[in-house]
């Protein structure tokens, strides 16, 4: 074991991808990101990297589809409200298929909302986000150590299928301080050549980026097909979870984020009083693995989804698990958050009265 | 003396208009990477607008940008890869409508990149909509009346804006209606690429020009219009020059 430091997620996150070899940051101020930019601001310039603070969400996301071309690893961070800004250029980096990092340190919202944690933007993760047909890898760690590996990780996946990735954190996860052993960096991938890079064409021909596609002989519709395709592949080759207990269980937690991490503290309560749960936890929110969900709806009397919104992630879970077994909820947005024995009560609740569809508390 | 095409420039047709003037700032900007030698190591940037497919006619490496980011786009490209060189070309809806905070904030933080920016005074591409630089009292689309009637404010004047930016090295505004305008224009984007080069900082040449479609003018009133209209409302000559 090497040594363990005490960082906050955000720093700890901006760490990695330093580690991962990122070499460019562009973001904005909003809370309860601010360490990130913050943190990048001295230890780029160390790293030998590229800090800028951006006019706007806007800019920021600009300023990395510039890098990005260029050849850079690069990465911006916000949260929710500056996200939604960033989706144009998301849509622009995704349809020019160009691999960048973007974390999301989640607060509450509609509108400006609340800096306190929620899982909120869990439709505008993976479900596209901006316009057109595209897809962005969502990754949701639960822990530091694990926040840690998946930012790295992202980087791999983005240059690996040249495509977007996202962190989903959220407001605890930024704030909250864990030792964590920093593991040096280690590809996933033999990484492809970076072959569209802007660098000046000496030796070579022109190369173009852009994301117009005015082809009279359907173009467009060629291109997004062929998008198509690489969603496909990497919905066969990411899936991502942490399963804990299912297999004898009646009842199925299913959470993602710090919300996994409380719903396994209860469902190792439950377990203690005797009570068969078990918990599912996607790690990869898109591609969803839906596979390890339809497993658990064929053995169990009922599945559980906590999240920290209104009800987002359920629909992906009912989607999953084709109405193979009722699903309760438990619930809410702008910035409220379970603990275990709130979530215990509820799997015994559930049981008991055999759940609500939409139960709060 | 030979009338050759620049290397800079591909052998193609362009889709511009009759008497448009992007097809001569195409010509000048090709020429002076030529006469500069940089072409193999220049990156340009496209907006939206007319100017979009600029990628289909420009030989050398190229991105399209969302409108108005280019500036945005720019600073990512010329701080990764401080040795090459990187312009944007931008219509005045892209750069001092829907960009105005990209320019205005890659100009404060004195970038070190070249800014074409053509005023035509007009939205072609869309259809001819007012623009930020639309004269007093002239017709658009959307102003049907003439501008100034219905609270659209007066036109934006970019360099004017631009001048007292202590990150901006070197501001101009010329035109391409007359011979000796286009030989002036040519001189000034020369030394907003050599200002880049001998990395002095943020250069913008701001370039008076021809909608003839839009403007609902034959190509020669249209150059007429600017000599006589524009160039009152836009004062042509340097703004700044460090």
């Amino acid at each position: 074991m090497g040594e363990k430091i005490l960082l906050k997620g955000n720093e700890l996150m901006a760490e990695a991808a330093v580690q991962a070899g990122c070499r460019f940051y562009a973001g904005y101020p909003i809370t309860p990101q601010n360490e990130v930019p913050e943190y990048m601001s001295w230890r780029l310039p160390q790293a030998g990297g590229v800090f800028v603070q951006a006019e706007s969400e806007i800019a920021a996301i600009n300023m990395l589809f510039g890098a990005s071309a260029a050849g850079a690893r690069c990465m911006t961070s916000s949260s929710s409200p500056g996200i939604s800004l960033k989706q144009e250029g998301i849509s622009y980096i995704a349809g020019a298929e160009l691999p960048c990092v973007i974390a999301n340190v989640q607060r509450g919202g509609p509108g400006l909302g609340n800096i306190r944690a929620s899982q909120g933007d869990y439709f505008q993760s993976v479900k596209g986000g901006g316009h057109g047909d595209y897809r962005l890898i969502v990754l949701a760690p639960s822990t530091l150590p694990e926040l840690y590996e998946l930012t790295m990780a992202a980087f791999d996946y983005a240059d690996f299928y040249r495509n977007p990735a996202m962190i989903l954190s959220d407001g605890i996860l930024g704030q909250l301080a864990e030792p964590v052993e920093l593991l040096p960096y280690k590809p996933k991938f033999k990484l492809p050549k970076k072959d569209y890079a802007l660098d000046g064409c000496r030796g070579r021909k022109p190369r173009v980026v852009k994301t117009l596609v005015l082809d009279p002989a359907d173009g467009l519709v060629w291109h997004n097909d062929r998008l198509q395709k690489k969603y496909a592949k990497i919905r066969r080759e990411v899936c991502l979870y942490e399963e804990y207990a299912t297999d004898d269980a009646r009842i199925v937690v299913c959470a993602y984020g710090i919300t996994g991490r409380i719903a396994k503290g209860a469902v190792k309560m439950a377990r203690a009083r005797g009570i068969p749960a078990g918990l599912i936890r996607p790690i990869s929110l898109w591609p969803f693995p839906a596979d390890v969900f339809m497993r658990a709806a064929r053995k169990a009397e009922r599945f559980l989804v906590v999240e920290m919104s209104e009800g987002q992630f359920i629909e992906d879970v009912q989607l999953a698990c084709q109405c193979a077994v009722p699903v309760s909820f438990l619930g809410r947005g702008g910035g409220w958050y379970p603990t275990q024995e709130i979530i215990l009560e509820k799997i015994e609740s559930v049981l008991n009265r055999g759940g609500q569809v939409k139960g709060k508390q | 003396m030979k009338f050759v095409r620049p290397e800079t420039l591909y052998d193609v047709k362009t889709h511009y208009c009759p008497g448009c003037g992007h097809g001569i700032a195409h010509r000048i900007l090709a020429e002076v990477i030529d006469e500069l030698g940089i072409r193999e190591r220049t990156i340009g940037t496209a907006p939206v607008g007319c100017a979009v497919l600029m990628y289909d006619y420009f030989n050398c490496d190229m991105i399209e940008c969302a409108h108005g980011r280019s500036p945005a786009v720019a600073t990512g490209l010329k701080r990764i890869l401080p040795d090459r060189v990187v312009f944007t070309y931008q219509g005045d809806g892209d750069l001092a409508a829907i960009g105005t905070a990209e320019t205005i904030h890659a100009a404060n933080r004195g970038e070190n990149i070249t800014v074409i920016f053509i005023n035509n005074a007009i939205y072609g591409m869309t259809g001819g909509q007012m623009a930020p630089t639309t004269l007093t009292g002239q017709y658009s689309t959307t102003s049907p009346a003439g501008r100034g009637k219905n609270q659209e404010g007066a036109p934006l004047k970019v360099c004017e804006l631009l001048s007292s930016l202590e990150g901006v090295c070197f501001l101009e505004r010329v035109a391409i209606s007359t011979p000796k305008d286009v030989i002036k224009a040519r001189k000034a984007i020369k030394k907003a690429f050599v200002n880049q080069l001998e990395n002095k900082g943020f250069s913008l040449v701001e370039v008076l020009s021809m909608c003839p479609t839009d403007w609902k003018l034959t190509p020669e009133k249209a150059a007429r219009f600017v000599n006589e209209e524009m160039k009152k409302a836009f004062p042509l000559g340097v703004f700044k020059d460090k």
